[in-house]
């Protein structure tokens, strides 16, 4: 990979950092009058998720990271991996649990994910921001009750728990925002 | 799109103006004489910190002036008395939030000054601005080691620089750990001190020998050489830098001696010495004390304005 000076850096930029592919979310140049100038960042490490801040030396370089983000299609699972595909060239990729995180609550197979590689590997996958998916397990159904507020928790068909309107019964389905995990309607 | 436009308010452009006006008002009651110095020059300064920016003059290579420090000490050896100028500088690589390749800058000189007089001669320009747009503020006054230890709880100058780096390293990244004294106190004090500054005017002073630029060298009262140099702060925002000025003609050129040297070791652009100011200090150049302050740093406080663009006319974005 290219490395970057820090005069190259800006938000969105990947960079190796301790071994750690990591993205620049903020970058700040600093000089004291008479002093060495340093740029502050702050950067997310896209493995653990974590945001840290740093101050590098202006003129300093770091190594880019071999990272990239590709809409792929959710296979299935077989146990121990999650296989994504990409959709041009159907080349298969495996990921860990640890990189599915907390997209495995929403995936159904078809699904198209936005999965981040990292030398080639899937290091995080993000779900669609809407997915439609059926109630296996809730409290019978209040009919009629459409319009009173209240809610209840309802199991989705991929594992996930979200809260629901009192009328909703299992067999639904159900539109969730996956970045709020919030009940959006029902789809039929 | 609209960057054709000035990104300070016209409201903004006419408080430059009267800012502008109320300073030379200042010197002209004080009798401090305005002088008009060149911004483009034969050599530029040598300092490992501060980058010129290059041009072609006829065929010859000039530098457009970081400061316009050689020429006014120039002036002072030909006998000019108590002078400031107040105008543009120029330095490369320097863009961010409070920083533009080309900004106003505001340098004075008083002959017979020590640096606390220029402290003080400094808050009496700068208090009557705040005072007038109903924004007073306290002066506070203290040593670059009392600043240093009440944060950092370590003496800047009689801690092991193995310990200032392990400092460095923790709070800068792993990059600082073969650094100099001077780049880990300079990283310190601007990520751990300067944002636990009080509000106000706060006046730093009595700095580590070893960022000395171009102010003498004294002992302080612990027995430890400091510099007489001094910067001024506003609201924990870097404004002024200001010396009791090196006269001596024998040391400067050791200094520049030893910048040219370490420019070269870092892989630095060469810059020429400047002989000219050699020469004056040669001749001799009268005891004073001198400051600079960052002009538009000033407006950004009177303005409260978050980012230095938000108060340039055309900060370089838009040029």
């Amino acid at each position: 990979m290219a490395n970057y000076s820090t005069n190259e850096f800006r938000s969105g930029l990947k960079l190796m950092l301790d071994g750690d592919p990591c993205s620049i979310l903020e970058n700040e140049f600093v000089k004291p009058g008479k002093g060495q100038a340093f740029n502050r960042v702050k950067l997310r490490n896209l493995k653990s998720g974590r945001v840290l801040e740093k101050t590098f030396k202006s003129g300093e370089s770091l190594e880019g990271a071999d990272v990239m983000d590709m809409d792929m299609q959710y296979l299935y699972n077989d146990g121990d991996f999650w296989y994504f595909m990409e959709p041009e060239s159907f080349e298969q990729h495996q990921a860990t649990e640890n990189a599915v995180g907390d997209a495995l609550q929403w995936l159904s197979e078809q699904d198209v994910c936005v999965v981040t590689l990292y030398n080639g590997s899937p290091l995080s996958v993000v779900p669609p921001n809407h997915v439609e998916l059926e109630i296996v397990e809730t409290d019978p159904g209040l009919r009629g009750d459409t319009a009173q507020g209240g809610s209840k928790p309802a199991r989705l068909s991929t594992g996930a728990t979200v809260k629901v309107p009192l009328f909703l019964d299992q067999g639904d389905v159900i539109k969730v925002d996956t970045r709020t995990g919030e009940y959006q309607g029902r789809v039929k | 799109m609209d960057n054709w436009q000035s990104g300070s308010s016209l409201e903004g452009l006419k408080q430059r103006a009267e800012l502008l006006a109320a300073l030379r008002d200042f010197f002209r009651q004080r009798a401090v004489m305005e002088v008009d110095v060149p911004l483009l020059g034969r050599s530029s300064v040598t300092d490992i910190n501060i980058e010129s920016i290059s041009a072609v003059v006829s065929g010859n290579s000039g530098y457009l002036q970081t400061s316009p420090e050689y020429f006014l000490k120039r002036l002072l050896a030909s006998g000019a008395g108590d002078i400031y100028c107040l105008g543009k500088a120029f330095r490369d690589g320097e863009s961010g939030g409070r920083h533009n390749p080309e900004f106003t800058l505001l340098e004075w000189y008083r002959l017979g000054w020590d640096e606390h007089q220029l402290m003080d001669e400094l808050a009496e320009l700068i208090q009557p601005l705040f005072v007038a747009q109903d924004k007073p503020m306290a002066t506070v006054k203290m040593t670059y080691a009392e600043a240093f230890t009440s944060v950092l709880g370590l003496d800047p100058q009689d801690t092991a620089l193995v310990n200032l780096q392990e400092l460095a390293v923790v709070h800068g990244s792993a990059s600082w750990a073969d650094e100099s004294r001077s780049n880990c106190l300079d990283l310190l004090f601007s990520l751990c001190v300067e944002p636990q500054l009080p509000a106000g005017l706060v006046f730093i002073y009595d700095y580590p020998a070893c960022q000395s630029a171009l102010a003498q060298i004294h002992s302080n009262d612990k027995g430890q050489l400091v510099s007489r140099r001094f910067e001024a702060f506003i609201n924990g925002m870097e404004l002024a830098n200001g010396y009791f000025e090196l006269t001596d003609a024998v040391e400067q050129a050791r200094r520049f001696a030893s910048d040219v040297q370490q420019r070269a070791q870092a892989g630095q652009s060469e810059v020429p010495v400047d002989k000219h100011l050699l020469d004056a200090l040669e001749a001799g150049m009268p005891a004073c004390a001198g400051v600079a302050l960052g002009v538009d740093r000033l407006l950004m406080q009177l303005q409260s304005a978050g980012s230095i663009a938000e108060i340039m006319p055309f900060s370089w974005d838009r040029c």
